[in-house]
């Protein structure tokens, strides 16, 4: 045994144990660290956006989502995505006259079921009801709400398959060609059109949500 | 030719599919218990029952009430003795009157849906349903002796 060895001199049999304790460890960190992650994603994180299989542009998404947002915000789409239980009417989006309630199904309560007044199509007239099939509210189990959303609360909300109606990539892009958001630009007389074509915004939808459904900065 | 089935009797109208069908009930088959009020589903006065749902009739047009059936205050109850029009009896809810028989056909499809309905079940059910005379806390007295009716009759039976 050589006693004249520096004090900081640590023998192989000693530095072996040592880079075995310590993989032994960084082996610990990295399966708690993954088990952490793991239970993060699946509380927390609901993506209808298979992340492998679509391509990313974060700058043509969040691009594509201010036209997105402008339409999902105007009248015809926010008075239906209300943040109460009464929809709104009108250009200035004024809680519904006589206070028609959500209900369970989000299709309204007892003799106020929003198709006893909204029929399949608008009635004409000024002030008439304006209608499509299957006129409703989301459901009180999922209120889907649009009013007062910001443009990145909105992109997380709608591809949160735990708020969008359990939609994945599939049926959100579909969702565009649904009756009741056609009927957006069908307006009763008296309301506006939404702020452009519905080929305009189904093209940026499809771009929103192809390139990664990315939300815009939190401002 | 349009066939309608009303109050369990069946009618084949001469008419245009796209009359409303509250034109159809008082003009020609005249069952004028079902009244016009605004014309735009606005006011209740026209309520009628499709399929039991409480659609506004100036607004139904017939070809949506083709093959349902369609009740209207007339068929109500065989006699006038639903709950409902022996309470508005009991305690002369009307005024004018106007308003009514759609406050009532509005009312019967909140009874069948909630056997012992709140104050607030009450508004949620007939906010919709306008009274130019303000007979609102009568209709809700009304409403809530019509449910202890139809609760102790269904105890009975």
């Amino acid at each position: 045994m050589n006693n004249n060895r520096p004090s900081h001199y640590i023998s192989p049999s000693k530095k072996n144990k040592k880079i075995a304790v310590l993989l032994v460890l960084s082996v610990i960190i990295s399966v708690t660290a993954f088990g952490i992650n793991s239970r993060y994603n699946a509380q927390n994180t609901y993506t209808a956006i298979p992340k492998s299989t679509v391509k990313k542009d974060s700058i043509a998404s969040v691009k594509a989502f201010e036209k997105v947002y402008a339409v999902l915000m105007s009248p015809r789409c926010v008075n239906c995505h209300p943040i109460g239980d009464i929809p709104l009417q009108g250009d200035d989006s004024h809680v519904h006259k006589m206070f028609p309630k959500r209900g369970e199904d989000g299709k309204g309560l007892y003799a106020m079921k929003c198709a006893n007044c909204h029929q399949s199509e608008n009635t004409k007239g000024e002030h008439a009801p304006p209608g499509a099939e299957n006129w409703h509210l989301p459901p009180a189990n999922m209120k889907m709400v649009f009013e007062g959303r910001s443009a990145h609360d909105l992109a997380k909300q709608l591809i949160d398959t735990k708020q969008n109606g359990n939609k994945d990539m599939k049926k959100l892009l579909e969702h565009a060609d649904d009756g009741l958001v056609l009927s957006g630009w069908k307006p009763a007389q008296g309301n506006s059109l939404p702020p452009m074509s519905h080929s305009e915004f189904k093209k940026a939808w499809t771009t929103w949500l192809e390139n990664g459904a990315y939300a815009p900065a939190k401002k | 030719m349009v066939k309608l089935n009303v109050n369990s009797k069946s009618h084949d109208c001469d008419i245009s599919n796209d009359m409303p069908l509250l034109w159809a009930l008082r003009d020609i088959l005249n069952l004028t218990g079902t009244k016009y009020g605004c014309g735009v589903a606005q006011c209740g006065a026209c309520v009628v029952h499709l399929d039991g749902e409480a659609v506004r009739s100036c607004v139904t047009k017939v070809s949506r009430a083709e093959g349902k059936k369609i009740t209207t205050i007339e068929g109500l109850s065989l006699n006038n003795d639903h709950p409902l029009q022996k309470a508005w009896q009991e305690i002369d809810v009307p005024q004018c009157g106007y308003c009514h028989s759609g406050q009532i056909m509005s009312a019967a499809v909140l009874l069948r849906e909630n056997k012992n309905p709140t104050d607030e079940d009450i508004d949620n059910a007939m906010a919709g349903n306008i009274c130019r005379c303000g007979t609102y806390p009568r209709v809700r007295k009304a409403i809530h002796i019509a449910a202890d009716m139809q609760r102790k009759a269904e105890n009975k039976s």
